[in-house]
């Protein structure tokens, strides 16, 4: 009987290493097999191809819904705060995130002629993910703003 | 499909000088992303508008460099300054290179 419980526990000890191992490659290639998703580190990536230096947080807002239900159309608002005259004022906005097929969502130019910088557009989002936008101003300095956006059902399609 | 892309522009026909109106923009257009596939399994091929224009009196005013995230249909608003009577010219360029042109009379006074 101690024969047979020492064999069975045995038994369970590579049954349960087996499994271990086998749940491990699953998890593997699971990941492996995944389309390539945008990650934080590829959106930095094309964020230091769009613009030169590093970003002060502030002067950015992101307007969004902290739920969208439907990620094929989740409205956002970028607005940077600078007087907008014709020697100070917003060039560009650049919007990337962090789990969409691809990082880039939208560049927008800016000048005196805008009045105000603040656009409007509405943006597809594959999943629960970061929103980055950095500002560039015309003396040079870079302001970013972060925003998470919950998203129940994904916008890039099957 | 071409012939489904329609242009709208929702803008004030009237503004005093240096008032700050808003614009909005629409554009019908499928904005493929070129990730989705059919029945079959065949890839759809990618097709966005990757650019849009909005010059004031032929000075620019407001661009966007588009890529795929954004939404079908792209709506697009912003802000201009209006300081002189004029023209408001929109242009949509797509991937193969079509343009799309919008126009709108604007009186400043």
């Amino acid at each position: 009987m101690q024969e047979f419980d020492r064999s069975l526990r045995s038994n369970r000890r590579h049954l349960l290493i087996g499994l271990a191992g086998a749940s491990f490659a699953l998890v593997a290639t699971s990941i492996l097999a995944r389309p390539a998703l945008a990650t934080p580190q590829s959106a930095q990536e094309l964020l230091a191809k769009l613009v030169k230096g590093t970003p002060k947080a502030g002067r950015v807002t992101i307007k969004a819904p902290e739920i969208a239900e439907n990620g094929n159309t989740v409205p956002l608002t970028l607005s940077v705060d600078s007087p907008m005259t014709a020697t100070d004022y917003v060039k560009a906005v650049h919007v990337v995130t962090d789990g969409n097929p691809a990082p880039g969502v939208v560049s927008l130019h800016f000048g005196p002629l805008s009045g105000k910088a603040e656009a409007q557009i509405r943006v597809r989002l594959a999943t629960t993910e970061h929103v980055i936008a950095v500002a560039e101003m015309s003396d040079g300095s870079l302001w970013t703003a972060t925003r998470e956006i919950k998203v129940t059902i994904g916008g890039c399609g099957g | 499909m071409a012939s489904d892309v329609k242009p709208r522009i929702k803008a004030p026909e009237t503004a005093k000088p240096g008032e700050v109106i808003e614009i909005k923009t629409l554009i019908s257009h499928p904005m493929e992303t070129g990730q989705r596939k059919d029945d079959k399994g065949q890839t759809i091929p990618r097709k966005i508008i990757k650019n849009f224009t909005c010059t004031y009196n032929g000075r620019p005013a407001f661009s966007a460099d588009l890529e795929p995230a954004i939404s079908a249909n792209p709506f697009i608003a912003f802000y201009i300054k209006a300081d002189q009577s004029g023209e408001l010219q929109f242009t949509w360029t797509d991937d193969d290179g079509t343009v799309y042109k919008a126009e709108q009379k604007l009186t400043v006074g």
